[in-house]
């Protein structure tokens, strides 16, 4: 494999750990949302505090990386998708900057209708910067963004059947991946109501989000025909296994052992991932753009690998002893 | 390989992509060096307060750490919109030049997730690692945000002194990127950056106590909470002042046009004087202050050094003067001002071992932090107008860099709206930590408020 193949792998490990991972936390703003009245829903927006409270800034990171990871390695494709995405984009800019400072705010935050303020523009920003990313996605994977600047169409690049699909299956994996890893948040604190409030959401959302992927076999037939004949083509084994992750997690949903609901959960999410990558590879931009073709100057390539391996013994005991921490049973209390 | 040459859609885009980039920068600069500085004066009170067993530092860790949750969380996000405007508005300075500025941002992507996992830590485990380790765990933050700083600006360092690549026929190659990262700029640019983020956090943290003192609120705790911050802050102006001096003097060398605009210089000669404030009109400098053979002395120890003015490059590579001007004018004001401030505490503590008796030195010291702030931005200003019309120095002009996508206007004022609510909010909820009651930094909601 050369260098630009490793570092495209590395960049797409990053995105997914970002859909698992901030995907959760996007989720989790999701259920903040629906979690009814101030006095019902207080329970529920207590768990969601406390589970992602110690680590969403570090799951956000995982965004970053893979932008600077982008633009280090294959800055064409930043650059076009950056500029012709510049709607949706700004949108998720903006979203991000609600959803965290509102996330910061509200804990900082003691009176009911400063809860009740931040606790809003938290939840709604939750839901729309996942739906704006998905519709990017969903952009980029139809071949709408052209190499060059701004070459796409401002709108339609993203506001078309397959950027829709994207967005709205973006919303439903994260509040399903949200819904699987809090069940099991809930019962290692004791809360086993709470735990089953989340199980019967984790089976709706799942439920729901299958059948839009099901539609979205129709949309992708119509609307993208090339990542179409790729994923029910070379990328078929990991459809097929996003497929059995979802009805895996399901059924473990529905026999309560929720920790091993959250792999298959997560397996589910990150086969469909790969599988669009798998689908277009090596196209990188439709019609023509490669790894190859894209890929910096070897000398780039090879110090930005040597750097992030050089990181990645940094980041991966530190990242181990964050999750380790906070999924431990309370030390306290 | 697609034509990457930019240019805005309509003049106003342009003037709107620059100024949503100056806005979203400057508004985070603010809090980044807040991300830089206050972590090593929060993990110091909290290690005194372990090691005196002293309430009063205890308490000030908490409160410390309870405002850095907050800042360190908007700070992310607003640092998180710089990374996505770098392609949303300055496309074609990412594709042509991405590859040789990325490594820095890359080995930055690396720091700050390091101050991202271990902010967690350090702010969730108050009460479940043991006090030593806990304090441990604050280090990391501390050093993963001066070198997150450090490669961010070594960036900007690069940008005003473009290296490592060779350019064939208009396009880049042969990209070095350590010697990009390493680049001439970079090892004053990056000290003076750090430093100026230890000055801003620490006089503004001191303001904030200087202000409770003066309103008669002198216990022990207020005290600490101003002792702490301000003297990290005065230790690091005389410094400051010597780093700038020393950048000032590099420019007259590697980037003249900008010493000329920070200076007012027109023409290339001798026996330059030193022009304090006043306006450049028509070529000249009129109304200001004039040291003679000030310049001259300052870049070259002689009156007989000759300084390059404006006119040593076309008129259409020339940065406007008078924001440079009087920025620089404004930052080197306001550096001295609390070095004299600096000065005077550090002379009452030698005799007395006390903070000066007068109420005005707690007047001026509330005004500390706003003042270093305002010397931060005009510094940024400096730098940044003192660059134009080039983004990326004699290589790329800021205008070939733009989107050219229409309507970027409107993201301007998208982004102007946000950023008027966050700075409330933000206000808000600050002001609200300086008076709550104090507790173990992020227990959540306290129960009393459950409905």
């Amino acid at each position: 494999m050369t260098a630009a193949q490793w570092l495209l792998v590395v960049g797409w490990t990053g995105l997914t750990l970002y859909a698992l991972l901030g995907g959760a936390d996007f989720g989790g703003g999701f259920w903040d949302a629906l979690a009814g009245d101030t006095r019902r829903g207080m329970a529920q927006r207590r768990l969601i505090d406390q589970s992602i409270g110690p680590v969403w800034e570090a799951n956000h990171v995982w965004l970053i990386f893979v932008l600077v990871l982008f633009w280090t390695c294959f800055p064409l494709v930043f650059a076009s998708v950056a500029s012709t995405m510049y709607v949706p984009l700004t949108l998720v800019a903006l979203g991000i900057i609600a959803r965290g400072s509102a996330f910061a705010f509200r804990k900082a935050s003691t009176e009911l209708w400063q809860l009740r303020l931040f606790g809003g523009a938290f939840a709604l920003s939750s839901v729309l910067t996942p739906f704006f990313l998905g519709t990017v996605a969903g952009g980029v994977a139809s071949g709408r963004v052209r190499p060059g600047l701004a070459r796409g169409d401002l709108l339609y690049s993203w506001w078309n059947p397959t950027s829709v699909l994207g967005g709205l299956l973006a919303v439903g994996t994260t509040a399903y991946l949200a819904a699987v890893y809090l069940t099991a948040d809930a019962r290692r604190t004791g809360k086993t109501e709470l735990a089953e409030d989340f199980r019967h959401r984790g089976i709706i959302i799942a439920v729901v989000t299958g059948i839009i992927a099901l539609g979205g076999i129709v949309v992708l037939r119509a609307d993208a025909p090339r990542l179409y004949a790729g994923l029910t083509g070379r990328a078929f084994p990991l459809v097929v296994l996003s497929g059995l992750g979802g009805l895996a997690s399901l059924a473990l949903l529905a026999r309560r052992a929720y920790v091993i609901a959250r792999v298959t959960a997560a397996l589910a999410v990150a086969a469909v991932v790969w599988g669009w990558a798998v689908a277009q590879y090596p196209v990188l931009l439709y019609p023509d753009l490669t790894v190859s073709g894209a890929a910096a100057e070897p000398s780039v390539l090879r110090a930005t690998l040597a750097s992030v391996i050089g990181g990645m013994i940094l980041l991966v005991p530190s990242l181990l002893w964050l999750f380790a921490l906070f999924q431990s049973r309370e030390a306290t209390k | 390989m697609p034509d990457l040459f930019a240019a805005a859609a309509t003049p106003a885009d342009l003037t709107a992509a620059r100024m949503q980039m100056a806005v979203s920068l400057g508004w985070h600069i603010i809090i980044a060096c807040f991300g830089v500085g206050m972590p090593a004066l929060t993990v110091f009170v909290e290690w005194r307060g372990l090691r005196t067993g002293d309430d009063a530092y205890v308490r000030l860790a908490h409160r410390w750490a309870k405002a850095m949750g907050v800042l360190f969380a908007v700070g992310a996000v607003s640092g998180t919109i710089l990374s996505f405007e770098m392609g949303l508005l300055w496309p074609a300075l990412m594709a042509a030049y991405g590859q040789v500025l990325g490594l820095p941002f890359a080995l930055e992507g690396i720091a700050f997730f390091i101050e991202a996992i271990f902010l967690g830590i350090y702010l969730y485990t108050w009460d479940r690692l043991p006090r030593g380790l806990h304090v441990l765990s604050g280090l990391p933050v501390c050093v993963a945000g001066v070198a997150s700083a450090f490669f961010v600006v070594s960036v900007n360092a690069w940008m005003n002194h473009p290296r490592g690549f060779d350019l064939v026929n208009g396009r880049v190659t042969h990209v070095r990127p350590w010697q990009a990262l390493f680049n001439a700029g970079m090892p004053l640019q990056t000290l003076h950056m750090i430093l100026a983020a230890f000055m801003v956090a620490g006089f503004t943290v001191a303001s904030v106590y200087a202000a409770g003192m003066l309103r008669g609120r002198r216990e022990r705790y207020h005290r600490l909470g101003f002792l702490v911050p301000f003297i990290v802050a005065a230790v690091v102006t005389p410094f400051q002042i010597f780093v700038g001096d020393n950048l000032a003097r590099f420019l007259a060398t590697q980037q003249p046009p900008k010493l000329a605009a920070i200076e007012g210089v027109g023409h290339t000669r001798s026996h330059v004087p030193l022009s304090i404030g006043g306006l450049y009109v028509d070529g000249r400098m009129r109304y200001a202050i004039r040291i003679p053979d000030g310049l001259s002395l300052l870049v070259g120890y002689r009156p007989s050094t000759v300084v390059r003015g404006l006119d040593a490059v076309p008129p259409g590579a020339r940065p406007p003067v008078n924001p440079v001007h009087l920025s620089f004018d404004a930052m080197v004001a306001i550096g001295f001002g609390l070095l004299v401030l600096s000065a005077w505490f550090a002379l009452a503590w030698r005799s007395r071992r006390d903070l000066p008796r007068s109420r005005w030195f707690l007047r001026f010291a509330t005004l500390s932090g706003v003042a270093s702030i305002v010397a931060l931005e005009a510094g940024w200003v400096t730098t940044e107008v003192g660059r134009q019309p080039w983004v990326v120095w004699q290589h790329q002009r800021t205008a070939e860099a733009v989107n050219p996508a229409p309507g970027l206007w409107v993201g301007l004022i998208t982004v102007l709206a946000v950023y008027v609510v966050l700075t409330v909010a933000t206000a808000y909820v600050l002001n609200r930590l300086r008076t709550q009651s104090v507790g173990a930094p992020q227990e959540g909601w306290p129960e009393v408020y459950t409905p």
